[in-house]
C-alpha cells in the first residue's frame, strides 16, 4: 500500500522523551516475547517492551493463572522470572537483530531494590526502562507504588538517580489520584507515562464456590478496561507535559486513535495479541491507511486533538462522579 | 518508503489465518469431528501431538474472547481435522460452524510426540478426549514401520471412537469400558504389565487421565519402559508469551514449572507430576 502519487507517505514516527519510534505501536509488557517472531517480523514494531523482570528468580502464582470474563480476562501470572542475570545473558541479545528500541520492564519490592535493578539493566542494547510501579499482584493486597503520589515520587527519584536511560513509569488504574501520581512522576524526572496496567479484580466459580484464579485476585485486561485507561491517559496528558503511552483494551485502529486523540503519543497492545497474534502489524497498517484517507500528514498530528468539550475548569470530574 | 505488509508472515513458521470448514459432523452424543480445507504445506508441517489455537466464532453477547487449544486429530493432504467435545462457551460456538464457514486457526504449535527409530512396538492408552491427541500416532507409527497397540478406554461402547482409524493403520485395538469394569486400573495393571514383562512394549503413550498416567509411570519405572504424555492446561496466548499454561515437572531433582504450550503439550512421562 504505497501513498497515492503526488502525496507524501504518512510520517508514522513519534517521539517519546529522547527516543524516536518508527511508529506508535508496541506490545504491552507480559503479552510479548521472542516466540512472536514465529508469527510476524518483529522489526515492524515501534518498540519492544518485554515482560517485567525481577532481580531474583521467581516461580510465579499457582494455576489457574487466567480466566475469561465478559469483555476481558483476568490474569494473576505473578511475574515468574529467571532473574536479571539470565535475562541479560539470554533475552537481551535476541533483540539486537532488530533496529527497534528495546524497553526493559522492571519490578522490585522496595525503592532501593528498584534502583539497583535499574542500574543493572542499564546496558548497551537497552533503550529505555519501564518501571512497573503498578503490578497489582506483587505487593500485599495488590497495593503498589503508583497508588499514591508520595510513594511514586520516592521510587521514581531513586530510579532517576540510578540510570541515565529514558525512564517510563507504568501507572495503575487502582488509584483515585491519577493526575497527582502522574505529576509525581514528572517532578521526579520520569520521561514518559505508560497508562495503564490492569485493574485489580476477581471472579468466582459459583458451582465450586472457589475463586477462578489460583491467586484469588488478578488484573482485568481487554476491551472492558479501555474506557477507564483512556480516561486516565487523558488525565495524564492534561496534568503533565510528559509523553503518554496509552494501554488498555486496544484491539482496533479506532481504539488506538481514541488514545491518540485523547492525548497519548503512542500505544501498547496486550490482550488482543493473544486473540489475534497479528494485531500489532494490523493496527500499524490501519493507522497509516486511516491517516492517508483523512489527509493527515503525520500520525503525531492526531495527538491531543480532542474537540473541546466545553469543560468548566476543575469541575468536570466532580460532575462526572456518581 | 515501502509500507509494511499487513500479513507480515514472511519467514514465519506458525500459520495464522482462516480455513474453510469442509466437513463438520457429530461422531456421537459427546464428540464432533471437524475437517478444514488446508494448504498441503500446512498439513505437511504438522506432527502428532502438536495443537492449533482456534478462534471460536463469536456467539451473541457471550462471545468467547480467548482462543481454544485443540490437538491435531488428522493432517493429511488438504485436510486438517479436529475431534472435540462440546464443553463450554468456546466449543459450543465451534459446534455452530456450518460447512463452508471459516475458522481462524493458528498453528501447528508445541512439541509433539518423539519416536525413537529403535522402537519396534508402541503401546498407547487413551481415554476420552485424549484419543484425539493420540490417534495421529497410528499413522506415524505405521510410516516408521513400528507396531502399535491401542488400548481405548471409554464410559460405554457408544463412546468408543476411532477404532477403525487405528485398525486401518494395522494397530491392534483393545477396548476397555467403565460399563463392564474392564477399564479399572486393577484390570489394566496386570494386562499392561504382562506385555511389558514379555518385552512387547518399547514405549508407552497416554493422554487424558491422571489415573492412567500414574499407572504407566509406575509400570514404566518397574520395567524400564520409557513413555510420553500429552497434558492440558488453560491457555491464553498459545505461543509461550504469557506463562499462564504452566504445570509442575520433575527435572534434575527439582520441581520446575514448564509451559504446556511451548515445552509441551507432550512431555517425558517420568517428568510429569500426576
Ligand atoms: C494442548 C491441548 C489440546 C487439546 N486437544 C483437545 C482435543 O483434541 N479435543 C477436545 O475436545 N479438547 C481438547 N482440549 C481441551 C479443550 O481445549 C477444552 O475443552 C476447551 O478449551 C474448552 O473450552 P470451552 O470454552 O468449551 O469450555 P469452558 O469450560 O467454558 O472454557 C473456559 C476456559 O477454560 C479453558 N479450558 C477448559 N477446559 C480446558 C482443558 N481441558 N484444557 C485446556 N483449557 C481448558 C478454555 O480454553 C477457556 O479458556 C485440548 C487442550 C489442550 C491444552
Ligand atoms: C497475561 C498478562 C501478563 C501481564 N504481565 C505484565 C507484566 O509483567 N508487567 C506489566 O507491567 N504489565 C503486565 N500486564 C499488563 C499489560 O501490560 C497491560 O497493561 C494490560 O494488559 C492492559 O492492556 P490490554 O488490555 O491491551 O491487555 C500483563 C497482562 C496480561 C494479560
Ligand atoms: S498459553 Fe501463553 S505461555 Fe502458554
Amino acid at each position: 500500500m504505497n501513498a497515492p502519487l503526488g502525496r507524501p507517505a504518512v510520517d508514522m514516527s513519534v517521539r517519546i522523551g529522547g527516543l524516536t519510534l518508527k511508529n506508535p505501536v508496541m506490545p504491552a509488557s507480559g503479552t510479548f516475547s521472542e516466540e512472536l517472531a514465529e508469527v510476524f517480523d518483529l522489526g515492524t514494531l515501534g518498540a519492544h517492551v518485554l515482560k517485567t523482570i525481577t532481580r531474583d528468580p521467581r516461580t510465579g502464582n499457582p494455576t489457574p493463572r487466567v480466566t475469561e470474563v465478559e469483555g476481558g480476562m483476568l490474569n494473576a501470572i505473578g511475574i515468574p522470572s529467571k532473574g536479571v542475570e539470565a535475562f541479560l545473558a539470554k533475552v537481551v541479545p535476541f533483540y539486537s537483530r532488530y533496529d527497534v528500541p528495546l524497553v526493559v520492564s522492571i519490578s522490585a519490592p522496595t525503592s532501593a531494590d528498584f534502583a539497583t535493578l535499574a542500574a543493572r539493566v542499564s546496558v548497551p542494547g537497552v533503550a529505555a526502562i519501564e518501571a512497573n510501579i503498578s503490578c497489582p499482584n506483587i505487593e500485599e493486597d495488590g497495593r503498589a507504588f503508583a497508588i499514591r503520589p508520595g510513594s511514586t515520587r520516592e521510587v521514581m527519584a531513586r530510579l532517576r538517580d540510578a540510570t541515565d536511560l529514558p525512564l517510563w513509569a507504568k501507572l495503575t488504574p487502582n488509584t483515585g489520584e491519577t493526575p497527582e501520581v502522574a505529576r509525581a512522576v514528572e517532578e521526579a524526572g520520569g520521561d514518559a507515562l505508560v497508562v495503564a496496567n490492569t485493574i485489580l479484580a476477581m471472579a468466582v466459580d459459583t458451582r465450586t464456590r472457589r475463586p477462578r484464579l489460583g491467586n484469588l485476585m488478578g488484573g482485568l485486561s481487554g476491551p472492558a478496561l479501555k474506557p477507564i485507561t483512556l480516561r486516565m491517559a487523558y488525565q495524564c496528558a492534561r496534568a503533565t507535559s510528559l509523553p503518554v503511552i496509552g494501554c488498555g483494551g486496544i484491539a482496533t485502529v479506532d481504539d488506538a486513535l481514541e488514545y491518540l486523540i485523547a492525548g497519548a503519543s503512542a500505544v501498547q497492545v496486550g490482550t488482543e495479541t493473544f486473540i489475534d497474534p497479528l494485531a500489532m502489524p494490523r493496527i500499524i497498517e490501519g493507522l497509516r491507511a486511516r491517516a492517508e484517507a483523512e489527509g493527515v500528514a503525520a500520525i503525531r498530528d492526531y495527538v491531543g486533538t480532542l474537540a473541546d468539550a466545553a469543560e468548566p475548569e476543575g469541575v468536570v470530574f466532580m460532575q462526572a462522579a456518581p | 518508503m515501502t509500507a509494511l505488509p499487513v500479513l507480515a508472515t514472511a519467514g514465519a513458521r506458525v500459520f495464522t489465518g482462516p480455513l474453510r470448514v469442509a466437513e463438520h459432523e457429530a461422531v456421537n452424543a459427546d464428540y464432533r469431528l471437524m475437517r478444514l480445507e488446508a494448504p498441503p504445506t500446512l498439513t505437511a508441517a504438522c506432527a502428532p501431538g502438536q495443537f492449533f489455537h482456534l478462534l471460536c466464532p463469536a456467539e451473541g453477547r457471550h462471545a468467547p474472547l480467548l482462543r481454544r487449544p485443540m490437538s491435531i486429530y488428522g493432517a493429511e493432504g488438504d485436510r486438517l481435522s479436529f475431534l472435540y467435545k462440546v464443553q463450554g462457551k468456546g466449543t459450543a460456538a465451534l459446534a455452530t460452524l456450518p460447512v463452508g464457514g471459516s475458522l481462524e486457526v493458528m498453528g501447528p504449535l508445541g512439541q509433539g510426540f518423539r519416536l525413537d527409530p529403535g522402537w519396534r512396538n508402541l503401546l498407547l492408552v487413551a481415554r476420552g478426549v485424549g484419543l484425539a491427541t493420540l490417534a495421529p500416532l497410528a499413522a506415524a507409527a505405521k510410516a516408521k514401520g513400528m507396531g502399535l497397540t491401542a488400548i481405548c478406554s471409554a464410559r460405554a461402547p457408544e463412546f468408543l471412537m476411532s477404532l477403525e482409524l487405528f485398525a486401518s493403520h494395522g494397530a491392534e485395538v483393545v477396548t476397555v469400558l467403565d460399563s463392564d469394569g474392564t477399564s479399572a486400573v486393577e484390570h489394566l495393571d496386570p494386562m499392561i504389565e504382562a506385555r511389558m514383562a514379555a518385552g512387547a512394549v518399547d514405549a508407552v503413550f497416554t493422554c487424558g487421565s491422571a489415573r492412567l498416567l500414574r499407572l504407566l509411570q509406575a509400570l514404566g519405572d518397574k520395567h524400564g519402559v520409557p513413555g510420553q504424555v500429552a497434558l492440558e492446561q488453560q491457555m491464553a496466548c498459545g505461543l509461550g508469551m504469557c506463562h499462564c499454561c504452566v504445570r509442575p515437572f520433575r527435572r534434575d531433582g527439582a520441581t520446575v514449572p514448564l509451559r504446556v504450550c511451548r515445552e509441551g503439550p507432550v512431555f517425558d512421562i517420568r517428568e510429569a507430576v500426576a
